[in-house]
């Protein structure tokens, strides 16, 4: 009777894995807010009500530039949106995060008020990856919550397995890895080992607000504020932490399976 | 002048002037916490505050049956004092963590080695216990992991398939969190707090804004108080079904494992329909909480909270009819009621073992101190206790939501805070999903944190797991670890 009932139930459950890519995405909650937008056009003259209010310290305006906001540091607070007063930062709603290149996460030179999405790997990698990616998975001082929306991905709702992305025990087996964290100095050579184990060309991926820029815990001693500090960074994906629509987002980005 | 007779009692979410908290000698100090100690006391908290060139050692017990906390210190101490850890074992970590922070040497430790700093270029290993014998062999895994998990190094002492011992070595995910608050708070601390142990988020942030608050004499919004307990019940939902999964999962048993892995993403999007954010970060704030739970919000909360439920018991009965699972969990990674005591085990891992232990019921704050919550206990102490814990804990944790949704508090969800009175102690505990979240905060004369203490549930329960292996065969560490699921980084800070 188990067995039976067990697979009666599956049944009727059906097909639990979402349309998505080539459905609509999951929606985000509706306080989430996804990437921000800066227009320094609307600035207050001289106003600086957001730089001190940022935890992270995001934020910064030189006199006489415009003000500049690090969506790599960015923790998704919210604060300086209360703070400001003329509306120069606002919240786009969009899930799609992850970049190629560090500048690309800084936003509010002009022509920058949002941050500029990852291109995908170039045709040789692509070929390697794009249809079979194995990655290590490394927490160098992560609190768990990168890594816990990592694994959500391999649930029957997300699936990641479809699109030939698995997550390997060892880094012998990987094309690269997946790191989350603000890479505290008591992981530097754990990071740095798992790296040079991995096969070239290999490709590093970094989750979240600690391994882009050492998150809340940038600047502590004990930190080398993100993985830069150690491996070479192919792709970022911002948040704390990047809900798993941002992390899938990111990942599809970078093999080219977004349209 | 005769040194006091009994430690200062105060309850949770409370403070006291620092000069009133009673001083003893160091040896009349170690006397007076093992007095403590030995009439049913539970050590939450030891630790050192510098004084000048000297350290003193403070000590924060929990009298559970008694609903009161106490709170004790030595005189200044420069070099040693007699190890607490030889009349109780609860100790051992403590007194390890006052060595390598203060350099305050526990005479007669018997197993002195730092907890989680830089030691000659490795966090925390040093020598390992060693069997010695020509049939012994050692297994040693970590710090990096064959998951998407938290790095840690297990040094195993096996003879064939069996484990004679198991030392645990962490420190790998320290990142400074106590050091960084020390003249604070700072612009960073509230998020640190929050990721301090990212999936305890709600526990860590209510113990820390109950300690800004209490320092500020006064509380949160009685509404606020009402959301942190509903956001902390969400909370050990989520973390509990995913464990119900991973231990189905570790026992190959993959309809409960693919199940509760989607369950699990529900929970933490309810907690998100709060706040936005999963781990429920951005919800509380010093002085209440930062978002409203409207009545619309409140309904649908409700109805997906029932939907996930139904599937969460259907997916667990599984687990229980199975033969397959049963034979696995039972009489696996046992640890009897009385040495989770003599170790100081707190939370699910304590209850599992049949001890009455938990803070929202023992030492009663915020909303708790109007709605109750019955300790769910079961005997056994062994995988199967553990997981059934979860899943009695699921069930109590959606009734109390539903009970509270029921009857919200009224009014606004968060008031001022007024400055942090100088020269006073707070302590704060939070029944988080793994157990008992301490902080306890001393201010100087300004009003700034001249030293904060953290202690997580996994600081208690991580030499629970080590234990719980001896005499298991290594193949059953899986299981044996999930069981626990204790957190590294709340464990490093």
């Amino acid at each position: 009777m188990f067995i039976h009932e067990t697979i009666m139930h599956r049944l009727q459950h059906g097909c639990q894995t979402m349309a998505y890519p080539d459905g609509p995405p999951p929606a985000l909650p509706d306080r989430h807010g996804g990437a921000l937008r800066v227009e320094p056009a609307k600035c207050a003259e001289g106003c600086t009500a957001c730089v001190p209010v940022c935890p992270t310290q995001a934020i910064t305006r030189t006199p006489g530039k415009p003000v500049a906001l690090d969506l790599g540091k960015c923790i998704f607070c919210a604060a300086c949106i209360e703070a400001c007063p003329t509306k120069a930062i606002t919240q786009t709603g969009k899930p799609a995060m992850a970049v190629r290149r560090r500048e690309d996460l800084l936003l509010g030179q002009p022509g920058e008020e949002e941050l500029r999405l990852a291109i995908a790997l170039d045709e040789k990698l692509k070929k390697l990856f794009g249809r079979s990616l194995r990655l290590r998975q490394v927490s160098a001082g992560g609190c768990n919550a990168c890594e816990a929306d990592v694994n959500v991905l391999g649930t029957i709702g997300w699936d990641l397995g479809r699109f030939g992305i698995q997550f390997v025990a060892s880094p012998r087996h990987a094309d690269g890895l997946l790191i989350t964290g603000a890479v505290s100095r008591n992981m530097e050579l754990a990071l740095k080992k798992t790296y040079d184990a991995v096969a070239a060309p290999k490709i590093v991926i970094a989750v979240g607000a600690c391994a882009i820029a050492g998150g809340p815990f940038a600047g502590n001693p004990e930190v080398l504020n993100g993985a830069v500090a150690v491996v070479p960074v192919d792709l970022y994906i911002p948040g704390c932490p990047p809900h798993p629509l941002t992390i899938l987002d990111g990942l599809l980005r970078l093999l080219g399976r977004l349209g | 002048m005769n040194p006091p007779r009994e430690f200062l009692l105060l309850s949770n979410g409370t403070g006291v002037p620092w000069a009133d908290v009673p001083e003893w000698p160091v040896d009349e100090f170690i006397t007076a916490t093992a007095a403590g100690l030995e009439r049913g006391g539970r050590l939450c908290a030891w630790f050192g505050v510098p004084e000048n060139s000297a350290t003193r050692l403070v000590a924060v017990i929990a009298f559970d049956a008694e609903n009161t906390l106490a709170v004790g210190r030595s005189a200044p101490v420069a070099k040693s004092y007699p190890s607490l850890t030889l009349l109780h074992p609860q100790a051992h970590l403590f007194e390890r963590e006052v060595w390598e922070q203060h350099g305050l040497v526990p005479e007669g430790h018997p197993w002195l080695k730092p907890v989680r700093r830089q030691n000659g270029g490795h966090p925390a290993v040093g020598e390992f216990f060693r069997v010695e014998g020509g049939e012994i062999h050692e297994v040693s895994v970590g710090p990096v992991h064959a998951g998407v998990i938290e790095p840690g190094h297990f040094r195993f002492q096996c003879n064939g398939e069996d484990v004679l011992h198991l030392e645990i070595a962490l420190g790998y995910q320290h990142r400074g969190v106590e050091d960084a608050l020390a003249g604070g708070p700072h612009r960073a601390t509230m998020s640190q707090m929050e990721t301090a142990a990212g999936d305890t988020t709600i526990g860590h942030a209510t113990a820390y804004a109950t300690i800004l608050e209490s320092l500020a004499g006064t509380e949160a919004p009685l509404r606020a108080q009402w959301l942190r307990a509903i956001a902390l019940e969400l909370e050990r939902l989520a973390n509990h079904t995913g464990d119900l999964g991973a231990l189905a999962n570790d026992v190959a048993f993959l309809p409960t494992s693919s199940a509760c892995g989607k369950i699990r993403g529900d929970f933490l999007n309810l907690t998100a329909l709060l706040c936005g954010n999963r781990f429920g970060r951005g919800l509380v704030r010093p002085g209440g909480c930062k978002f409203d739970l409207e009545t619309e919000r409140a309904a649908e909360l409700l109805g997906k909270l029932r939907v996930a439920l139904v599937e969460v018991n259907q997916a667990a009965e599984w687990l229980w009819e199975a033969n397959s699972v049963r034979t696995r969990f039972e009489f696996t990674g046992t640890i009897s009621s009385g040495l989770a005591a003599e170790i100081g085990l707190v939370g699910l891992a304590a209850r599992a073992s049949g001890l009455v232990r938990d803070v929202r019921f023992d030492h009663p704050a915020g909303w708790h101190r109007f709605a109750p919550v019955p300790v769910a206990v079961w005997p056994g102490g062994d995988v199967f206790a553990r997981a059934r814990m979860r899943w009695l804990e699921i069930q109590r944790s959606a009734r109390f939501i539903e009970e509270q949704l029921a009857a919200p508090a009224e009014g606004g969800v968060f008031s001022g805070l007024a400055a942090s009175a100088g020269d006073t102690l707070a302590v704060a505990l939070v029944e988080g999903w793994r157990g008992e979240v301490c902080h306890v905060a001393l201010t100087d004369a300004a009003g700034k944190f001249r030293r904060y203490k953290i202690v997580d549930a996994s600081f208690h329960n991580w030499a629970g797991l080590a234990l719980a292996m001896r005499g298991q065969a290594i193949s059953d560490f899986p299981i044996c670890n999930k069981s626990f699921n204790l957190s590294y980084c709340g464990f490093d800070l």
